[in-house]
Formats: structure tokens, sequence, C-alpha cells
């Protein structure tokens, strides 16, 4: 510490002496304080009303825009975290492999230091929308209070469960303890899931506001809640948060990989790329049917919100976001496939026209989802065309297409999975042909009847299409994956390995494509935090309370693009700072191992860093 | 992939782009430039992931465009076609940076917001005539005197006058059109046309004449009746 403390008057001492350094932080001082001067300045001046208040150069919206992003992010890797270390926890109990719970371990690890620091982005967010929207915050308090109470309490107990589910973990590891802290676990999940869901109401309330009766506090606050894009943002935003953990994760194994200096790191990080990557997968391939649920109650609460976000300005966003999914898609079936070729030695010949036949259907489905319904033409190619609409291509363009490509995509992936599952492996149950034939003809009937209906949607009404063929297309890819899942488990409890999976074996390719995977998550989500949020245009609470600042514009889409790719560099900068403290008591403790010199005992740990959690 | 062939790669670009630029448009309308280049983005992503699953099939892909472009082991011809493409390819990029950005007289590729949210007042609106067979023939009636001349008697955009118009007319029998919206949404359209659209609808490109000036809202509501029946479709409902 004393040479830390020695470090400020190096630096002073670089410059021109005492004068300059402090001539210096007066500077800074002042530029750092010149948005507070104008911020009280503003609010001087108002004294009394003050609806905005603002900070110069800067905006308040900006200033709002990014840090209510990088607390929603890092919420929900908090948030979703929890449910998969948990998972892991009870396999490793289940089972009695200790790899699993190892990996639950880490998974909380990562999760207890990011936890304080989302925390403080909370509480940043809330001094700033006091700040900024005194009125807004009024008027939401007023309806919220209850539930404001609510959120406190069960922080509160989520921070306690967190904290004995974190601490307890080694000395409660047998018996019963061990079904202790799995109930812990259990609450863990249960309080962050309310915690998600409190805040979700006061967003959503802004988007879709109910008629408010009048009534006792509780009930205001209760029937403010219950507005109609709650369970749909609830639904959504939990399983994107499942999605964003799982591949965060994956790429923190993936950039440990890479550093790794170790056979029995490189494999044990290969692995948890692997448990990653197949978390974020196994979020995503319901999240386009929970989006859709979403957009549905939109459109119908308010058709002009709807046309906003899927025909109006904001259409533009859904083929950013086609594109930004169909990089997760492509780039979690490759992570797979390189598996196979790579973790299965001799495979490769094996699976590559699969793999090819795979390639080429996400492709197509791609091409599909990523054709806008107008295009992007010069003037000479729209008089060629007869308009921004291509007539043969141009039936891309809308929802029967999309829903049609994207349910092929989840199929197509959810094969790969099975691919992966049975690559190395030779049945030898009696029944294992006629199994095969069965998921075989299930998997064809399927890919044809979503296309059938597909294509019929055309043909239909609108709300049949929405309320029966869609709904058809999501049950039969559900029923296709509720059947094959449990056959291939069966036929592969009684297989017989030929091939032994080799993990650490991967390129350095893979680890770059779980973080490619992360990032386009984590892009994927200020998109459609800056969708969600602009949808209300001019309105603070939609059709409620007018938005009458000076920002009562929506920003154009190149603006956003830049605000979206800052939170993504900001939020990916905040993680690697956490998961590099978090894992300073591995170093730490691989020096110690490796003789090269000891830390001091008294070293300060953060939450998850402590030496001796990790060496028991 | 085989012997570090670059040869199918190359020919299955080339033959998506000639597909795209010169083959599809004999059977249908010129494909934009963003669409090709979208396709072809894609088809290349496939490719370099094709190539890169495994070890030996990266080498093949990669090993013949890293020794050419290191020079290793080149000789005679290849030599100086590796100079070539040194020196082209900064080139070439150059020229596309100044031809993308210089002044040109084109007006710049449009995104344009084909269905611009309707302002508040249009929203929720049911058609408040009953859809008898006598409203939706007074409907079309009305439809045959003020809309088909731009929009068509079968209902499919290609009314005479609509040549003269870019961008043509809607074309009411593409499912993609009409079936989309609800009635309220035609409403707005027809009652405001192309000078009531939003703002985020700009730039206004549309012809549409503003119908509230000579027709009264009973009418406009049959017209819609005449047309999603003429064109054998039916509104978006959440019914």
């Amino acid at each position: 510490m004393l040479n830390h403390g020695g470090h400020p008057r190096r630096i002073a001492s670089t410059g021109q002496g005492r004068g300059s350094w402090l001539a210096g932080l007066l500077v800074f001082l002042a530029f750092a304080g010149a948005p507070l001067l104008g911020l009280a300045q503003d609010a001087a001046g108002q004294a009394g009303g003050v609806a905005y208040r603002d900070l110069p150069a800067v905006g308040s919206r900006n200033i709002v825009w990014v840090i209510a992003q990088l607390h929603l992010l890092l919420a929900g890797f908090v948030l979703g975290v929890p449910i998969f270390a948990w998972i892991c926890e009870i396999v490793g109990w289940k089972t009695g492999e200790k790899r699993y719970d190892k990996l639950a371990k880490e998974f909380t690890k990562l999760l207890t230091s990011s936890y304080a620091t989302t925390a403080l982005f909370g509480g940043i967010l809330l001094f700033m929308l006091i700040g900024f929207y005194p009125k807004l915050m009024s008027y939401l308090a007023d309806i919220f209070f209850p539930s404001f109470v609510v959120y406190c309490i069960l922080f509160l107990l989520e921070t306690a469960t967190l904290y004995l589910y974190w601490y307890g973990w080694d000395a409660m590891q047998e018996g019963g303890k061990k079904k202790l802290h799995l109930i812990l676990g259990f609450f863990l999940n249960v309080f962050a899931f309310f915690i998600m869901i409190v805040p979700n109401s006061w967003a959503t309330f802004q988007a879709s506001p109910v008629v408010l009766a009048e009534g006792s506090d509780m009930a205001r606050a209760w029937a403010a809640t219950w507005n109609p894009t709650w369970w749909p943002v609830n639904i959504h935003r939990l399983i994107a948060n499942v999605v964003l953990g799982g591949y965060i994760c994956g790429a923190y194994a993936g950039i440990r990989y890479l550093s790794a200096k170790t056979a029995e790191e490189r494999e044990h990080y290969d692995w948890m790329g692997y448990v990653g990557n197949f978390i974020g997968v196994f979020g995503l391939l319901p999240l386009p049917f929970a989006g859709y649920w979403l957009m549905r109650e939109i459109y119908q609460y308010n058709q002009q919100m709807g046309i906003t976000l899927m025909g109006g300005f904001l259409s533009w966003l859904f083929i950013l976001q086609a594109m930004l999914i169909g990089v997760l898609f492509l780039g979690s079936n490759y992570y797979f496939w390189m598996g196979i070729t790579h973790r299965i030695p001799g495979s490769e010949a094996k699976y590559r026209k699969p793999i090819m036949s795979m390639l080429v259907i996400l492709l197509l489905c791609l091409g599909v989802w990523m054709t806008p319904h107008s295009l992007v033409a010069s003037l000479e190619e729209a008089r060629k065309m007869g308009g921004t609409h291509h007539p043969l291509l141009g039936v891309f363009g809308v929802m029967s297409a999309k829903m049609t490509v994207a349910n092929l995509m989840i199929l197509v992936t959810f094969m790969s999975f099975i691919m992966y599952w049975r690559a190395g492996k030779e049945e030898t149950a009696g029944w294992a042909k006629v199994a095969k034939a069965i998921m075989s003809g299930v998997l064809g009937v399927a890919a044809i009847v979503v296309i059938v209906l597909g294509v019929w949607g055309y043909f239909v009404p609108a709300i049949i299409r929405i309320n029966y063929f869609s709904v058809a297309q999501v049950l039969i890819v559900l029923f296709v994956m509720l059947t094959i899942t449990p056959l291939t488990a069966l036929l592969l409890r009684s297989a017989k390995t030929t091939t032994e999976m080799v993990w650490g074996k991967m390129p350095p390719r893979a680890g770059y494509a779980l973080v490619l995977n992360a990032v386009m998550v984590i892009l994927l989500m200020t998109l459609m935090g800056y969708a969600r949020s602009s949808s209300r245009v001019h309105w603070h609470i939609y059709g409620v309370m007018r938005d009458s600042s000076q920002y009562a514009f929506s920003p154009a889409l190149g603006y956003a693009a830049a605000f979206m790719s800052l939170c993504t560099f900001l939020f990916c900068m905040l993680v690697a700072f956490i998961f590099w403290v978090a894992t300073m008591g591995d170093k730490a403790k691989a020096g110690e191992s490796g003789g090269k010199g000891k830390l001091p005992g008294a070293m300060p740990a953060m939450a998850g860093g402590s030496q001796q959690l990790d060496e028991k | 992939m085989k012997g570090g062939s670059l040869f199918k790669p190359a020919i299955l670009i080339v033959g998506v782009y000639l597909f795209l630029k010169f083959a599809l448009p004999l059977f249908t309308a010129p494909l934009p430039a963003s669409l090709i280049f979208l396709y072809l983005a894609l088809t290349t992503t496939g490719i370099v992931i094709f190539a890169t699953l495994s070890g030996q099939s990266t080498e093949a892909f990669f090993g013949p465009i890293t020794r050419f472009l290191s020079g290793e082991g080149l000789a005679g011809g290849m030599k100086t076609a590796r100079l070539l493409v040194l020196v082209l390819f900064p080139l070439l990029v150059g020229w596309q940076t100044y031809s993308s950005t210089a002044p040109s007289e084109q007006p710049p590729a449009e995104n344009r917001t084909v269905h611009p949210a309707p302002p508040g007042e249009f929203v929720g609106l049911s058609n408040p005539i009953p859809n008898t067979p006598d409203n939706v023939m007074a409907g079309k009636g009305l439809y045959a005197a003020f809309c088909s001349p731009c929009h068509g008697g079968n209902f499919d955009g290609k009314g005479m006058a609509a040549k003269g118009f870019n961008p043509p007319p809607a074309n009411f029998s593409d499912p993609t059109t009409i079936a989309m919206l609800q009635e309220s949404y035609l409403f707005w359209r027809i009652k405001k046309g192309g000078v009531g659209l939003s703002i985020e609808g700009m730039p206004w490109k549309s012809a549409m004449p503003r119908w509230e000036v000579e027709l009264k809202d009973e009418q406009i509501w049959k017209i819609i009746m005449g047309e999603y029946d003429g064109a054998h479709q039916k509104p978006r409902t959440w019914e």
C-alpha cells in the first residue's frame, strides 16, 4: 500500500512541480464541475416547479441512456447467471461430478463480483433520473411507491441470500448442508426473478399505461403493474438474461482458454466455453417466440406503437436485429461444428456433408430474414423495380416469412446440438434404427409443415396467421425438441463410445467465436433497448405524460447506433475489469503454487476472488 | 476444398453474383445493389465458416492466400500477379471510397418508411358501416370512380395513370400491403393523403390525394370495404 501511495507523488513530480499539478487539478475540477454548475443554474432558474434539468454539452438524455443501458446489461447478467449456476450445482450434486460444482462456483464468482457494480449503476441511474426528470419521477413514485418498498425488501433478501450462497459454498458441501445450499440457490433465483419483474412494471407502464381507478395506494400500484406488456417483457427479459449470461460466461471462458498456460486449464476452459455456448443457445432457441409474443401484445395494445416499431421509422432496427441474431446463430453453430471436428478426432469427414447442409439452410434463412420489405435503392434502381418494394423478394419482408425462417433456424441449431451430442458414439440398442427413423421423420415433417404454414400465411387474414399459424409453427418446433431430446437421451444411455471427446484441442478461433457471440448479444440488447424506449416516441408515459423537454425527438438511427456501440464498448470494458479483479485470486494462487513469489497474506480480495475459497 | 483449391469458392461467389445480377432479372425486376451486396456477404461468410471448420480445411483455404500474399515460393508470372494485386487492391479500395463519397448528381439511396405510424386520432377506429353486400358494392363503385385510375380496376396497382407515379400506387392484391393493416390505417391514408403523412414518413413521396376534400367519412369507409373485398384480402383485426 505504501508503494501505491507514492504513485501519485511520482506522477506529480514528473510534471512541472507541485504548482502545475495543483493547477492541473483545478482545471480538471473546473471541467468536471461545469455541468454541475449548469445543472444547479437550471434548477435555480425554475425553482418551485422543475420538470427537467440538463447537463450542458453532454445532454441529460444521453447520460441517462448510457447509464440505464449499462445498468440493464449488468442486471441482465447478474439475474441470468444464478439460474444456470444453480442448475449446474444441481447437476453436480445429482451426478456426483465435481466439475459441475466447480463450474457452478466459478459462475457464481463472476456473479458476486458483478453484483456490487450493478447496484452501483442502479443507484447512479436513480440519482440521474430524480435529478434530470423530477416531474416524471414524482409521478411514477406517486403510483408505484408501494412497489418501491417491495423492491427494497427484495434487494435486501437477494443480497443476504447471495452472500450466504457464495460464502457458504465450501462450508455447505456435504449431506444436509448441501441441500440447504441448493435451497439458498433456489431462493436466490426467486428473489432475482422478482427483482427483475418489479422494475419491469415501472418501465412497461411507461410504454403501455392503463387507466388507474381511484383506490388505495396498493390497488393503484397493482393496477399499474398489471399492464398489457408487463408479462411479455418479463418472460422476454428472463430468457434474454439467460442468453446474455451464458454467452458472457462463454466469452470469459474463451478468453481464459486463449490465455491458458497449462493443459489442465485449457481443458477446463474449453469445457466451460462449451457449457456457456450451450446455455446461450438453450436460451436463444425460445427467445424469438418470446419476442414475437411481446410484439404482438404491443401491436394489440396500440396500433400506432406497433407500426412505429414494425413498419415505421424503427422498422430498420429489425433488419439490424436480424443480422445480429443471424450472427449469433451462425456463431453458436460454428462453435458446435468446430467442437465436432476438433474434440472428436477423425469425425470431420463423417460430418462434413451434414454441416454443409445445415450451413446452407442457415444462410438461406438468414438471407430471407434480413431482406427488408422496402429495399434501400437508388432512384434508378427503384424505377426499375417499380418502387422500393421488389415484386418477388418483397414477400420476404413480412412476418410470415420471418417467422418461418426463424423457426427453421431454431430447428437447424437444435439439430446441430443433437449431432454434437451423438458424435463419437454408436447406438447399440435394438430399436436404434426405428428411433432414428422416427426422429428423421419428425424433423422432416416438422420442417415441411413450418414452411407450408409460412406460405399459407400469406393467403389468410392476418389474425389467423398471428393467432393460429404462428403459434402452430412454434408448437411444432417445440414438439420436435420435446420428442427428439428424450429419444436421443434414451438412445445414448446404452450407446458405445467409439471416440473419446478430447477437451482443450480447440483452435484459437473457437475462443474468438465465443467472444464474438457475447459482443453480438450485448449489441442486440442495446439495439432493443433503444427500440423499446423509442417506441414511446415523444411520450414519457405513452399517451399520458408528454415529453416537453428539448429532447422530445427520436434520435436518428445513425446517432442511436453510435450510442449502442458506445454502450457495448463500455459494458465490455466494465465486465473485463470486473472479471480481471475477480480472477486476481486465481492468478495469485497459480503464482504461489508455481513457487514464483508469494503475495502478502493480507492482500484484499473482492467477493469471488478469495484465495481461501478457491483453494478449497 | 481439397489441395488448397480456391476454385470452388471463387466459382460460387461469381455464380451467385451472376445469378442475382443477370439471371434473376430475366424473370422479375432487377435487384438493387444493396440486396446483391447482402446476399454476397452471406455467401462469403458461409464459405469462410465452412473453410475454417478444421485445421486441414483452414490450411487448404488460407494457405494459398497467405503464400501468395507473402510471396513465399512464388516464381515467374505469379510474382508479377502478386505485385499487381498489392498495387491494385489499395487503389481499388481508394477508388471505392472516393466514388462513394464524391459529390454526385444522383440522389442518395433512400430507406423509405412505407408504413409510417398513424396519428393518435386515427388509432383504434373501427369501420362504422355495416359490412353488407350493398355497402360493399357501393364501396366498389366509389373505388371505381375515385381510386381505380391509379390503383387499377383489378386492385393490382396498375391503373391507367399508374405509370406516371414514382413510387407506383399500392397493389392491394399483394398480401403484403393492405392485408397487414387495420382498416383505421387505410382510413387515415385515404382521408389525409400524401400531404397528411406523419413526419416520420418523410420524404413525403406519395401522390395520394387528400380525399377528405371530396369524400365524406362514410364514403371512405365504404371504399375500404370495397377495396378489401375486391382485392380478396381481409383487414388486420384482433378478434
